[in-house]
């Protein structure tokens, strides 16, 4: 007993200090994120909201708010949100693979380049909000976008922008198109950086065209980073919240159309409904979940490629060997 | 091992100081209560905008000195008036406020609500519960109130009929008209002439056709002649807690802005829109705006002369004139009330009683500002000797308002009123522009609004 006693005296525990220093981390996960993830589902099965100055609940309802939630215009809101997402996310990604691939083209040889990285990135540095107020003020109905296009005749009247849906959706596109491409750029450059030039050289004296190697070459070597760009994006236009929700004023009008799902969340969280912002959490967080597997496997099968082509060459060599 | 303990120990003297400081601070706000003599030094007034920020810069007696960004007022005796300003639109004072309150008795002495102002639009959400004080309570106040009008007490009355506010202005509703327009296709920009080219609806619209087909817009926008409209409803909009009932008048509103719309009678702007404010300026073609008295200064004179010129030649200063129109109404107000829990009572009391009953300051204010203050008597001292309003270039409108602002009332007011309207006006601004029908604007209308207000369970449609 004493021996042993002995022994721990002596010996220095150095992984207490890695507990230590890794502590503030998950004191601050638990309490700023564990806690209220968990209040949040739990009040999602409550009526808990506050009327003028009482507070009214929690009282158990059980599943009333999900319930209440597939009879609201969810699905509405879920297509408004991919409506929105697509319309910046395709151009935004047709744009970045262009800029991309000419910005690390070495035959091209383009001057400037860092210059472009920082301009194209510089919408990103905004805040969404300071750039939606912007935007708000720039396709006003008196503002300088409707101004110069009636003073070159382009238009007789101005164009009432965010009356209109077309209108109003384009812009909220746009403006994330604007604030991201530039950080997608920037990504998949690295990521066609990151391919062994011999790849391209090999092309080359076999006598791909360019078209040929991009599409032969770049793209499926940088599928990986394709894939993280898609999902983050993903996630981001899922949670797609501050720009239409300044630039239409919270309304999400004209019809609600621009309402998006964190949006909708923002309304009754705004009006204290914790039971029924929590439901819709709750909805998001699995949507989001099984939208991010459903992608991630789909579109990245390198993993299971990998076990299957080492499965296939073990299998093989047992054959060789019996063979 | 001794770094150790000594980093405890200054932890430790660091928590009790604080455990300290915090223990003082609600030591210090139980006595505040017990002896109000003496009272705090830190006085905090919640409000949306800086209306009676500037009024009480301006004319309360007492201001020492405004600090340069406006955020604090210092008083002769030393006590600092914090200004917690949150924009109104959207519930969003009222969120804020309704947080502040509800903290109100945790909350220490130098930052709990002492004063807040309060519109009609939700009045009655406050003054219906314990967070506001009896004006009774207060000393002398209601004694010197009999000279008010009645309404403004009615509004902010609870179910018991006690006053839980006071105002320093009455709203009467009016049309303030463009003299420039008036003269040129109504013939004379004299009040009369053009109250009767607007005396009900059908000669409005008369009017209206008669503006159109000389190139000019009756009206800026939509919502601008809602208020007449939905003043005169015949109930409150939410009395159970539970129905919404829309009245009839409200659709009289939707059918005829839309009809407007259609024949190019607006602009189609939303209210407090640049475009809108754009409307009021000397190049807008835009011949008239209901309003109310509280606009003509805080609004209409901003957007009329934006550059503070007051010259005629430069903006539309003096452009302006104003007369009743086809309904008598009133838009709101601005009502002062005591937080519950103020360790400032006397200088609430004060306050109230100064801004809102001293008819001198009174008095100024009306002739500085044009507001329709809140005393009959100063308001028929004015009606019959004041030389006139610059602005509305000389005209006296004290005089053309005095008789409208007697028979005000604001019985339909609830607790609900901001949200409907807001919901209400953005909704159906979908169906102006003809991107929904009147139906898919209804549905949307019900849809936010209970999302805005959970408990409301239905909203009940005029035939």
């Amino acid at each position: 007993m004493s021996k042993r006693k002995k022994s721990e005296i002596k010996e220095i525990s150095y992984a207490k200090w890695g507990y230590i220093f890794i502590a503030p981390f998950f004191i601050t996960f638990v309490v700023f994120q564990l806690i209220p993830l968990g209040q949040t589902i739990y009040y999602s099965f409550f009526e808990y909201y506050r009327s003028g100055l009482t507070i009214i609940g929690p009282n158990p309802v059980g599943l009333d708010n999900y319930k209440a939630l597939l009879e609201s215009d969810f699905l509405k809101y879920a297509a408004n949100t991919i409506i929105l997402w697509l319309a910046g996310f395709i151009p935004q990604i047709i744009i970045s693979l262009l800029l991309a691939a000419w910005f690390t083209d070495v035959r091209l040889r383009i001057r400037g380049k860092q210059f472009f990285k920082v301009v194209i990135y510089m919408p990103n540095l905004i805040m969404a909000s300071a750039f939606a107020m912007l935007f708000f003020a720039l396709f006003s109905e008196n503002g300088p976008v409707n101004a110069t296009l009636v003073s070159l005749g382009i238009l007789k009247t101005p164009f009432r922008f965010l009356a209109s849906i077309a209108g109003t959706r384009g812009l909220v596109a746009l403006m994330n198109f604007l604030m991201w491409f530039g950080n997608t750029t920037i990504l998949l450059m690295a990521a066609v950086m990151g391919i062994n030039p011999s790849l391209f050289e090999a092309a080359e004296l076999d006598g791909c065209s360019p078209r040929q190697t991009f599409f032969r070459v770049t793209l499926p070597m940088i599928r990986p980073i394709l894939v993280y760009v898609l999902i983050t994006s993903m996630i981001g236009g899922l949670q797609m919240f501050d720009v239409p929700q300044i630039l239409t004023n919270g309304t999400g009008s004209p019809d609600r159309t621009v309402t998006t799902l964190i949006m909708y969340l923002n309304n009754h969280l705004y009006n204290k409904n914790y039971g029924m912002a929590g439901a819709i959490s709750v909805v998001l967080f699995i949507i989001c979940a099984a939208l991010c597997l459903l992608v991630y496997f789909n579109l990245n099968p390198t993993d299971s490629d990998r076990k299957t082509r080492k499965k296939n060459r073990s299998n093989a060599g047992k054959e060789a060997i019996n063979g | 091992m001794k770094k150790g303990f000594k980093t405890f120990l200054s932890f430790a003297l660091a928590a009790a100081m604080i455990f300290g400081m915090t223990a003082c601070g609600g030591n210090s706000g139980g006595g505040g209560e017990e002896a109000p003599a003496e009272e705090g030094k830190v006085f905090n007034i919640w409000c949306w905008n800086d209306e009676f920020q500037t009024r009480f810069n301006d004319y309360y007696p007492e201001v020492a000195e405004v600090a340069e960004d406006g955020s604090t007022t210092t008083l002769n005796d030393g006590t600092v008036v914090n200004w917690i300003i949150e924009p109104n639109e959207g519930n969003n004072y009222q969120n804020k406020l309704d947080e502040a309150l509800l903290n109100q008795e945790n909350a220490d002495a130098d930052s709990k609500v002492d004063m807040f102002l309060v519109e009609a639009d939700y009045a009655r959400k406050y003054t219906n519960s314990d967070a506001t004080m009896n004006v009774a309570d207060l000393g002398g106040v209601l004694d010197a109130t009999s000279d008010q009008y009645d309404y403004t007490k009615e509004v902010v009355s609870d179910a018991d009929g006690n006053v839980k506010g006071v105002s320093w202005q009455a709203c009467p509703g009016l049309i303030a008209y463009r003299r420039s327009i008036a003269k040129e296709v109504l013939g004379s920009d004299d009040p009369e002439t053009v109250q009767a080219a607007v005396a009900d609806w059908d000669k409005f619209a008369e009017t209206a056709q008669k503006m159109s087909d000389a190139g000019y817009k009756m009206l800026s926008g939509y919502d601008d002649t809602f208020r007449p409209f939905y003043n005169n409803d015949a109930a409150p909009f939410v009395e159970d807690g539970k129905t919404l009932n829309i009245d009839k008048n409200i659709m009289d509103w939707v059918a005829m802005t839309k009809d407007y719309t259609d024949k190019g009678y607006n602009n189609k702007t939303s209210l407090w829109s640049t475009e809108w404010a754009a409307d009021q300026g000397k190049d807008a073609k835009v011949f008239c705006i209901p309003a109310c008295t509280w606009e003509i200064d805080f609004t209409l004179t901003g957007n009329a002369d934006p550059d503070e010129t007051k010259d005629p030649e430069q903006s539309a200063w003096g452009d302006y004139a104003v007369c009743v129109g086809p309904v008598n109404w009133c838009w709101g107000g601005t009502w002062i009330t005591a937080a519950t829990g103020t360790d400032n009572p006397t200088l609430v009391a004060d306050i109230m009683t100064k801004m809102t009953t001293d008819k001198d300051i009174l008095k100024k204010i009306a002739v500085d500002k044009g507001d329709f203050v809140n005393s009959k008597s100063v308001i028929a001292d004015l009606a019959a000797n004041y030389e006139g309003n610059d602005f509305l270039g000389g005209q006296n409108h004290y005089a053309l308002l005095s008789d409208a602002a007697a028979g005000l009332s604001l019985k339909i007011a609830s607790p609900y009123d901001q949200g409907v309207i807001e919901k209400m006006q953005s909704s159906m601004k979908d169906y102006f522009d003809g991107n929904v029908d009147l139906d898919g604007a209804k549905a949307n209308f019900e849809t936010v609004i209970k999302e805005l207000y959970p408990e409301i369970e239905t909203v009940n449609w005029p035939e």
